[in-house]
């Protein structure tokens, strides 16, 4: 089922969550709604259930207007973060849930077959008996995905599935989902504020602040393409140099950095930790090196320009750095952004 | 042979001050509570078995035991209706004047009973708000059951509105969400999903509100008129009773209420084991803690 937002908005109050919002999603997609916390992503998804009226604007479930369907009607599954599993009922009961309210009546066995299959498809056969404060968070958040889906809902919509969990089940369960939508091949909508987790999973990841859409696309696009400073600093750990544009290049402090750029003024140049290469004597940005993080997938220098900013970049596995003799830096694959236009960036690094 | 090791104090744990504060305890809770109890029950029986065996069997207390227990048989489930009633209204819905009705419902609790009862006098009375419509209808509200049962009411009308408020409060509305996204109707939410998760608490505050109920005295002593036989509850008889010097006979007659005051205090325990009471027990899947939340 296709889903298309148009022009929504919503207000709480006197808090605008979601400013005209418009968003096509494909029949089948796996789509990402990513940003920050209060950036209206959890509204426009409530507003897709139907847990939420829109206040202005329209949502259309292929050709069918749905703004105003109630969501009981809408047909669609939700998982809820804390998974919202019925305490006094066991996982098999709850998964049969939705099909004994339906208005489709099914008959028993009926039931219980569908329940066994999809318990099967969640891999928590046998568990059926268990109540849910006798499983792991894990456990429950399947039985919560299972029991969305035992009502054949158009659209499979997920509030921060994964956000109650730890990072190693997290990463497990991902997967899982992956392989689940590509199984069933259902139109998905998750909303999650983790941008691992939404480039890992999502045909496409739509990011949000301040209830705008910042920018969406595959998250290639997204990665290699950031369209603002602020999609910049919220996918990852990145380094901010104020500099100026001068005849077509940056330099920043007094270094000519070779980055092209072709609007003279103050601008801002972001690179990611990787992209920053240790030069140790000849030229580039010179830094005080302080401290050598150890991680478990390299080392990282922590340190300072002339100009006291802070700097973080990965630097070759060796025995014993030398800090001594400081070290000049150079940026590969920086981008670029003139400073003072309005965006909505969090503090620098 | 291991030497015992001296616990180190902790902030007020030495032991001067834990023995005074448990001794200065037990001995009040004694006082204050234990010995009006034991009291009752040796009182009742002072002129022996047969005083008490004949206050118990006077056609008046038997008709004051009736009309208590008649109150509480009305008075208990519409108390409960309206609790379930404003506890679903304030927990599960956003509206104006929510805060408001947050405050109501506990003016009871502030409020003397007798106050109730005066106000209810000039509401009902002949010479109130409502009195002279009521008398050309021939319905008598005063000195009389329904009078005494809308001052009970009134009384009693937090009890298990306040038991159900916090814990409701503390489950939120993603259980119900989640009914209704899964396709389930008003009526199938309440009884299937919030009503099992509250029953506990649901029984706790009706148990509170029956004992309430079933003792009252300030507000019912107004708007009963104290006619014996007529317009008697059971606290009330049990004044009348002293007053009119019969000692062993009012004791016998609060005997009863002490018995009722015994088995609610025992449903009460039994239910706080069962997850009433205490506050957020249930909601155990909706509490967990997130663990490494980033952003």
């Amino acid at each position: 089922m296709k889903i298309r937002l148009e022009q929504v908005v919503k207000t709480f109050d006197t808090f605008r969550a979601v400013h005209g919002v418009s968003l096509d999603i494909e029949s089948g997609q796996l789509v990402a709604l990513l940003g920050p916390s209060g950036s209206g992503k959890t509204t426009i998804l409530r507003m897709v259930a139907g847990l939420e009226y829109a206040d202005g604007g329209h949502i259309y479930f292929g050709d069918q207007d749905a703004t105003d369907i109630p969501v009981r009607d809408r047909g669609v599954g939700f998982v809820f973060q804390h998974y919202a599993l019925f305490p006094h009922m066991t996982i098999a009961e709850n998964v049969a849930f939705g099909m004994k309210v339906s208005k489709t009546r099914r008959s028993k066995p009926e039931i219980a077959t569908r329940v066994s299959e999809l318990l099967r498809l969640v891999k928590l056969e046998g568990l059926g008996d268990r109540f849910p404060g006798q499983i792991s968070g894990g456990q429950r958040q399947r039985v919560a995905l299972a029991r969305a889906l035992a009502v054949d809902p158009k659209v499979l919509l997920l509030d921060e599935p994964f956000g109650a969990l730890d990072a190693n089940v997290r990463r497990d369960l991902r997967r899982w989902l992956r392989e689940i939508h590509d199984e069933l091949g259902i139109t998905t909508l998750f909303v999650t504020h983790d941008q691992e987790e939404a480039l890992d999973l999502a045909d496409r990841v739509v990011i949000l602040n301040e209830g705008k859409i910042v920018q969406e696309g595959k998250p290639a696009e997204v990665c290699r393409h950031p369209g603002s400073a602020f999609v910049m600093q919220f996918l990852g750990d990145v380094n901010k140099f104020p500099g100026v544009a001068r005849d077509g290049l940056v330099f920043i402090g007094e270094t000519a950095t070779g980055i092209a750029f072709s609007e003279d003024g103050p601008v801002d140049v972001f690179v990611r930790p990787r992209d920053v290469i240790w030069e140790k004597d000849a030229g580039g940005i010179p830094v005080d090196i302080e401290r050598i993080l150890h991680r478990p997938d390299g080392l990282t220098a922590v340190g300072t320009t002339k100009d006291a900013i802070r700097v973080e970049f990965e630097i070759p596995e060796q025995a014993e750095p030398d800090l001594s003799r400081g070290a000049g830096i150079i940026l590969r694959n920086a981008q670029v952004f003139p400073r003072g236009v309005k965006s909505s960036a969090r503090v620098g690094p | 042979m291991t030497p015992t090791r001296r616990k180190p104090p902790r902030v007020g744990d030495g032991p001067i001050i834990r023995r005074v504060l448990i001794g200065a305890t037990l001995f009040f809770g004694a006082i204050l509570v234990l010995a009006p109890l034991i009291v009752i029950a040796v009182e009742a029986f002072s002129q022996g078995l047969k005083v008490y065996a004949a206050t118990i069997a006077h056609p008046d207390t038997g008709h004051a035991i009736y009309l208590t227990v008649a109150t509480a048989l009305i008075a208990v489930p519409a108390n409960t209706a309206f609790g379930l009633a404003a506890a679903w209204a304030i927990t599960k819905f956003d509206f104006w004047g929510r805060r408001v009705l947050l405050v109501v419902i506990e003016i009871p609790f502030s409020i003397s009973p007798i106050v109730a009862g005066v106000a209810y006098l000039f509401v009902y009375g002949l010479q109130g708000l409502f009195g002279p419509m009521l008398e050309s209808a021939d319905i008598k509200i005063l000195f009389a059951l329904p009078g005494i049962v809308l001052a009970s009411m009134f009384v009693t009308a937090p009890f298990v509105a306040r038991e159900l408020i916090p814990l409701m409060q503390a489950q939120g509305r993603d259980l119900e969400e989640a009914a209704t996204s899964l396709g389930a109707s008003g009526w199938r939410i309440f009884f299937s999903v919030t009503l099992p998760n509250v029953k506990w608490a649901l029984l706790y505050g009706v148990v509170l509100c029956n004992a309430r109920v079933m003792g009252e005295f300030g507000a019912v002593s107004v708007v009963s008129g104290n006619i014996r036989g007529q317009t008697n509850t059971l606290p009330l008889h049990i004044e009348l009773l002293y007053h009119d010097y019969q000692a062993a006979g009012a004791f016998a007659a609060a005997s009863i209420l002490a018995t009722l005051a015994v088995v609610t205090i025992l449903a009460k325990v039994g239910l706080e084991r069962r997850g009433a009471g205490r506050r957020p027990a249930l909601g155990s899947a909706a509490k967990e803690q997130n663990t490494g939340t980033r952003t």
